[in-house]
């Protein structure tokens, strides 16, 4: 199969966008709960009833405003979110045992609405003379800078890669968001009017004391590293990939670099390991083990994730730490130990050795942190080597400077990073203006950072008797 | 099977179930094909005057409800643009093939004596079993002095109702019109003017919307919109209502009633003789789906009767018409107050917001969780619950909340005989409000 037809064929989007006359009775099925569980579980705190009624009503600008409003990377979330644990995870249909609603597709609806008909539902601030500098233009960064346009603030994002976009752009599964989806949303963040200076990397090209000497805030999204390392003998083997680099390699649609492969074992069970596995698979492989030291009951991945890989055919290997690569140029197998989880949740490893055959191995233990970037930007880390930061704030130890996204809570969502970037912006914003209270036509915004409503019902439980 | 043969004013049928004077019953080949389906009558479209009258394209707009196609139905269409000789040949056809259904004509003439007289006469020259004097046309028609201008009238209501009981052989309807302050006044009024029964409802004046890119009414004829008759699921409130008040009406208590207005289900044809219609007329369910739809409205009508032991029509008509009083008769001190099922809810909270917003602020989302697993489940403030309902009905699941009759310990008091006494006894309700 040619790589264009197997793209077609193979990595259709798992959630595709809505027909208006879908969208028109999806809408209408939703029931508008107040205080609707689905906002809250959402990190940004969208206020879903309102858009998905707005859908209903016919007003799909509306809609993506009110989207928008409350995170700017609505129009990826729609896509990469694991709603199925989040938003419509929460839907009172299920305590129904209904079909809960489907809010991301519906989101998308809202937001492809604004993508195709070039709608930008919000203007930048006036200019108020405080710059502000953002440090990676991932999910973090684009959506501070947004927030920060808004509020009036001059930005400049700086990006060591010249593709931005973060994650979004280069480690999410093609069939959950293309890399053209994501370059449009991050066009359509910039045209607030922040700056992009692409293929600029702090702390060698740029310093911090330079930053610190030409604005007045900088807000940090670096994200993190490449993929741990397993420190195993074999690991720099031909046909060793990281996961990040080989999803990589698919989304850029050239499958030549890749080789073909009899047998791919993906080692790791996270949520990047499925994509790694899908893809393995979506791409021709022609069996792909994915391989855990610990149980099926421990793993990461989403219960959803796990059967997509399941659905892909994919197979497991539970209880086994990869020991050593075997090859003598190319992979040609790994050796696995036997583990058995102690009482304790800790693991044992038993005497039990055994190989596997295979061409390709795609290492998918999780991301490094960035400790070394962040120790030179000076900012104090966490125990666990992620940067330190007020959690209201998010201010770090070095005054002026904030910090949001996968580089304070060590590899979450794409929305978490977005509500971190609205967060921060609004405590730049707060600090450098001294502003407590936020002007009218932030007012709704701001409110989404707590989840909160511009007015609340009261809850008369104190009448309530015992 | 329960017999379902009804006799509304004298017209027999074999079951209760009509075609409205409307697009469905427009010609003789779709009227013979819906008793082919079950129809038990048939109002013909309505007759008029040669030249037929000329009607524009562009004649029916809806208002859909949450996915919900025609919840409300609204047309400008005239009475029939047929010659009269094709539709009197047409009812003689129909006739000499179905007996035993009823064809009804439908009427509209201006209102002179000799032009009702003419037009009576060769109706029931052509074999029909009955008249209905349209009265009720809400648009075109009555702009010329006929349809509802006469039904707003009862003086007109009753001479014309005369004019035709002068020599009608057959029985004679008065279609009423909605577009009036009470409707009891037209119903006496054809009363008086001899009329063997009133149907109703006709078709409500109503605009159906503007649509908001052109800024012209929501359906146009080249821009302009006229107002038309609404109908259909929507209206249906209002047409019992009307009813209850002629069955109630001592001056028109047991006049025969053919009921009109919204029905779409057998069951709400049930309602409609509950309070004492003894047939029924359907026009917006049979354009949203066909004629098919009377197959479900005799089984569902059948079933029901021999559930509850009806053995005909006439074991139940009317039985609730007594139980629609006047507001001064309900009991003061009947008391209800909402209870939510904690296994029930779905913890939407919209009976919070709607009783603490809209209502009488007595539901609350207790600190602590009232129910294992469920995090917030609301609950009801019984003693200041006045259980106006409204909880139970923004609740979207069946049997969550209910209704619950609380005991009071005081005897029945109405409005009547509070106000009789002196304003004494007034115990429950008062105490609630001004405690």
């Amino acid at each position: 199969m040619a790589d264009n037809d197997l793209f077609r064929v193979r990595f259709q989007e798992l959630k595709p966008a809505m027909r208006p006359e879908e969208a028109h009775l999806e809408s209408s099925r939703c029931l508008y709960c107040y205080d609707a569980p689905c906002i809250q579980a959402c990190p940004t705190h969208i206020d879903v009833p309102r858009f998905i009624k707005q859908i209903a009503s016919k007003n799909v600008e509306g809609s993506g405003k009110t989207i928008l409003e409350a995170n700017a990377l609505g129009h990826s979330c729609a896509r990469v979110c694991p709603v199925e644990v989040l938003c419509e995870g929460s839907c009172v249909y299920l305590a129904w045992h209904e079909k809960p609603i489907e809010i991301a597709r519906l989101q998308r609806y809202a937001t492809d609405h604004l993508h195709e008909n070039d709608l930008e539902p919000f203007k930048p601030g006036k200019d108020n003379g405080k710059p502000v500098a953002v440090i990676g233009a991932g999910p973090a960064g684009l959506s501070c800078a947004y927030y920060l346009r808004r509020l009036g603030h001059p930005v400049t994002v700086f990006e060591k890669q010249k593709v931005p976009g973060g994650l979004n752009s280069h480690g999410v599964a093609e069939y959950k968001m293309t890399q053209e989806t994501s370059l449009d949303e991050v066009k359509k963040l910039l045209e607030l009017g922040a700056k992009l200076e692409d293929g600029v990397e702090i702390g060698k090209d740029v310093t911090a004391a330079l930053l610190e000497k030409k604005f007045s805030a900088v807000f940090v999204g670096i994200g993190l590293g490449p993929t741990n390392r397993l420190n195993v003998p074999g690991e720099e083997l031909d046909g060793v990939w990281d996961a990040l680099s080989f999803i990589w390699h698919v989304k850029r649609r050239k499958l030549a670099p890749l080789g073909k492969s009899e047998t791919t074992i993906v080692i790791g069970a996270g949520n990047t390991s499925i994509d790694a596995v899908t893809q393995s698979k979506r791409t021709g492989a022609g069996r792909v083990l994915m391989a855990y030291r610990r149980g099926e009951s421990d793993m990461s991945a989403y219960d959803f994730e796990y059967a997509l890989a399941k659905s892909d055919g994919a197979e497991f290997l539970w209880n086994a730490a990869p020991v050593a690569i075997l090859g003598r140029k190319k992979v040609e197998g790994v050796r696995f130990q036997r583990t058995k989880l102690k009482k304790d949740g800790s693991l044992e490893l038993l005497k039990e050795t055994f190989d596997v055959k295979c061409d390709r191995v795609i290492k998918a233990i999780g991301q490094s942190k960035l400790t070394g970037l962040a120790s030179k930007l000076g900012l104090g880390l966490d125990q666990g080597g992620r940067i330190a930061v007020n959690p209201t704030t998010l201010a770090t130890s070095r005054k002026r400077w904030f910090a949001g996204g996968d580089s304070i809570n060590g590899g979450k969502e794409v929305v978490n990073a977005a509500a971190d970037g609205k967060r921060a912006a609004w405590h730049i914003h707060a600090s450098l203006t001294g502003a407590k209270t936020p002007a009218p036509e932030h007012a709704y915004w701001v409110a989404t950072i707590e989840g909160k409503k511009l007015v609340q019902t009261p809850n008369p439980a104190e009448r309530l008797n015992g | 099977m329960a017999d379902l043969s009804t006799n509304c004013a004298g017209i027999k049928s074999p079951n209760p179930f009509w075609l409205a004077s409307a697009p469905p019953a427009n010609s003789g080949e779709q009227v013979m094909r819906a008793f082919d389906h079950g129809w038990g009558g048939a109002v013909w479209k309505t007759l008029g005057e040669d030249p037929p009258v000329i009607n524009v394209t562009s004649r029916y707009g809806a208002i859909d409800i949450g996915g919900q196609k025609i919840a409300g139905l609204n047309n400008v269409e005239l009475i029939t643009d047929r010659p009269l000789a094709d539709n009197l040949k047409e009812i003689y056809q129909v006739k000499k093939r179905y007996p035993k259904h009823a064809v009804v004509a439908s009427l509209m003439v201006p209102c002179e004596r000799a032009s009702w007289h003419d037009i009576v006469k060769r109706v029931e020259d052509a074999g029909c079993d009955g008249l209905e004097l349209n009265f009720g046309c809400p648009h075109g028609m009555s702009e010329r002095g006929m349809g509802s201008a006469v039904g707003q009238i009862p003086e007109y209501t009753q001479r014309v109702t005369e004019y035709v009981k002068e020599i009608a052989k057959t029985p004679v309807l008065v279609k009423l019109t909605p577009n009036i302050t009470d409707i009891r006044y037209p119903a006496r009024a054809a009363k008086a003017g001899g009329a063997d029964g009133v149907s109703l409802i006709n078709t409500i004046n109503s605009v159906m919307g503007v649509n908001l890119d052109t800024l012209t009414p929501k359906f146009a004829v080249g821009g302009k919109g006229a107002h038309g008759g609404y109908c259909g699921p929507a209206v249906k409130p209002i047409a019992l209502n009307m009813v209850s008040q002629i069955s109630n009406d001592p001056e028109t208590r047991g006049l025969p009633m053919s009921g009109i207005g919204g029905i779409s289900t057998w069951s709400d044809a049930v309602e409609f003789m509950l309070l004492g219609c003894s047939s029924v007329q359907l026009c917006t369910a049979v354009m949203h789906y066909g004629f098919r739809i009377v197959e479900e409205l005799n089984a569902g009508l059948s079933d029901w009767m021999d559930q509850k032991g009806f053995k005909k029509l006439d074991d139940f008509i009317g039985l609730s018409a007594p139980n629609i009083v006047e507001w001064k008769h309900l009991n003061l001190h009947h008391k209800t107050v909402a209870k939510i099922q904690p296994d029930k809810c779905i913890e939407c909270q919209l009976c919070f917001v709607a009783c603490n917003d809209t209502a009488h602020q007595c539901i609350a989302i207790p600190a602590k969780p009232t129910a294992k697993g469920r995090k917030r489940v609301p609950v009801v403030i019984e003693e200041d619950c006045v259980g106006c309902n409204l909880c139970s009905l923004v609740c979207p699941v069946d049997g969550c909340i209910e209704m619950t009759p609380v005991k009071t310990g005081h005897a029945p008091l109405t409005w009547e005989q509070y106000t009789k006494n002196g304003f004494k006894g007034y115990k429950e309700v008062y105490k609630r409000m001004h405690s």
